[in-house]
């Protein structure tokens, strides 16, 4: 068989992969990207909510033909116990813009369209293709992958990893470590499709409108996680996510979790009468700045879910995994244009680019949350309960008077928490956010 | 919940199995870890189950490959993950 042999191999077509090879083949890059699915998507589960700005800087003008389903106007944060939410919301008709700034998207039919872009750029697309290896050259240097379909080696001066969070090649070619079960999320998720004036009416939108919802609390019984509820057009995304060493301490199926969480009284009337049509399940790497692994290597570098970028504090990955992907892009083909080796020395350059962006920045103003919340659990747990005490108290009027419900809610804090404990629990987020 | 509604959920799911090539599998063990146990509840597609004798064993058709199960026993090695062949297993429409 004739070798050939690539500027780039790009191993997954997700956002962060899709982002690298448009970038590379924009520059005029001779790409390969390997996908594993049927289809682009058809691995991939996301939210899922789509950052434009991070698109944007790759291809400005994505709106014309990307599936985009709704533009969010409005968000919603709810600290939940077992019969109540309390929350916060904002939504302002300025989110009704030009350029909207968020949108709902649905995956697996966005990564398609992507992936259209990637060819259209000149990259070469083979899906169905699984990389089994990383090849390495005598002293180390990545220069090539195998697969399980093609016949022999696949060749090229740089392999981008973007294989997402369970990637088992970086692995398995001890490029990066295993992954802690305290570092990693479980998400499942489900679709909920229902007719789209009925969505439009229960969330108070109009046209392409759109609202998210991100929840914590007792919904997720004393485990680190969060969950989420967006909509989409003729479709509700709900699902749940929690650290997977807290599943196996305490016993807990994530369906069960899920089927809990739909059946809550502040979430089971925004699917009544819904058709569920998907269940998925994957993982989210979110350990922090802490558990990013090595990133560039001879010959490789990695980006996306596979270099661990996600922010859980705010949500957002797929930006984070977008930027990775571009900026690896452009730090390849500024090597070639200077014709320069993609050596361990010259692929530095990307982690440089990455520490002067958002990413880097981002991921290392949190380091501290993701140790804060696996070493105080009660955090997630006790205080959305609390607040919903303090509400209960508060609104209900009942002949009791007002000093007397003040003393009520400030002793029931006292002795949920002691005075200690609550400065204490202030005083570790405080450290852990700024 | 049963098994029986996690095998409904799943139902929906597209799946292209690739017939006598699990892509998991459960090395030969007389008492599973702790953590091999923790698969029976913590896997999302109930692909896990406890056998009469005590053993945990797997069916990977339901398997959205998540990799749960191998992050939990990766420290004891007891079971065997490596993706489906290209093109195989779990197809979401959504995702």
């Amino acid at each position: 068989m004739e070798q050939e042999r690539f500027d780039a191999i790009v191993v997954g077509a997700g956002p962060s992969g899709n982002a690298a090879a448009y970038t590379m083949a924009r520059e005029g890059l001779n790409v390969l990207q390997l996908e594993r699915g049927e289809y682009p998507g058809s691995k991939n589960v996301q939210g899922a909510i789509l950052y434009a700005d991070a698109l944007e800087r790759i291809i400005p003008d994505f709106r014309d033909d990307a599936p985009l389903e709704r533009h969010v106007v409005e968000q919603r944060v709810w600290m939940m116990d077992d019969a109540s939410h309390t929350g916060m919301h904002y939504r302002s008709d300025g989110f009704n813009e030009e350029r909207p700034n968020r949108y709902t998207i649905i995956r697996a039919q966005f990564d398609r369209w992507f992936s259209r872009k990637v060819r259209e750029a000149g990259a070469t697309v083979l899906c169905e293709t699984t990389v089994t290896e990383l090849l390495r050259d005598g002293r180390g240097k990545v220069i090539g992958v195998l697969t399980d379909r093609h016949g022999g080696p696949l060749l090229a001066d740089v392999v981008v990893l973007a294989e997402g969070v369970n990637g088992l090649v970086g692995q398995r070619a001890g490029l990066r470590p295993e992954l802690r079960p305290h570092d990693v999320a479980l998400a499942v998720k489900e679709m909920h499709f229902l007719p789209q004036e009925v969505i439009e009416s229960r969330f108070n939108l109009a046209g392409d409108e759109g609202v998210v919802i991100e929840a914590m609390g007792t919904i997720t019984r004393g485990m680190t996680g969060t969950a989420f509820l967006y909509t989409n057009r003729e479709s509700i995304s709900v699902g749940i996510g929690c650290m997977v060493g807290d599943f196996a301490e305490r016993k807990v199926s994530p369906y069960a979790l899920l089927d809990a969480f739909k059946s809550h009284p502040s979430i089971r009337p925004l699917l009544a009468d819904s058709e569920v049509r998907e269940y998925a399940a994957h993982l989210i790497p979110e350990g922090g700045y802490k558990a990013i692994p090595q990133l560039t290597g001879d010959g490789w570098l990695a980006v996306g879910d596979a270099g661990h970028f996600v922010n859980a504090v705010h949500r957002e990955g797929s930006n984070l995994a977008m930027t990775s992907g571009r900026v690896a892009g452009e730090t390849v083909a500024w090597l070639k244009r200077r014709r320069e080796p993609c050596t361990a020395a010259g692929l530095a350059e990307y982690r440089r680019r990455l520490e002067a962006s958002f990413v880097m920045k981002d991921m290392r103003k949190y380091r501290g949350i993701p140790a804060l919340l696996h070493r105080n659990r009660h955090l997630l747990d006790l205080y959305p309960r609390l607040a919903s005490q303090a509400a209960q108290t508060w609104l209900r009027v009942d002949g009791v008077d007002k000093r007397t419900k003040e003393n009520q809610i400030l002793g029931s804090l006292r002795r949920a928490r002691g005075l200690r404990g609550l400065m204490g629990d202030a005083f570790r987020l405080a450290r852990a956010w700024r | 919940m049963s098994g029986a509604r996690i095998e409904e959920k799943l139902f929906q799911n597209r799946y292209l199995v690739d017939a006598g090539r699990p892509h998991i599998k459960v090395r030969a063990h007389a008492v599973p870890s702790p953590a091999l146990r923790a698969l029976v509840h913590a896997c999302p597609a109930n692909c896990y189950s406890e056998t009469d004798t005590g053993a945990v064993e797997v069916a990977t058709d339901g398997c959205m490959e998540c990799g749960t199960c191998r992050v939990l026993t990766q420290a004891t090695g007891e079971i065997e993950w490596s993706y489906p062949r290209g093109g195989f297993g779990v197809l979401y429409k959504f995702g």
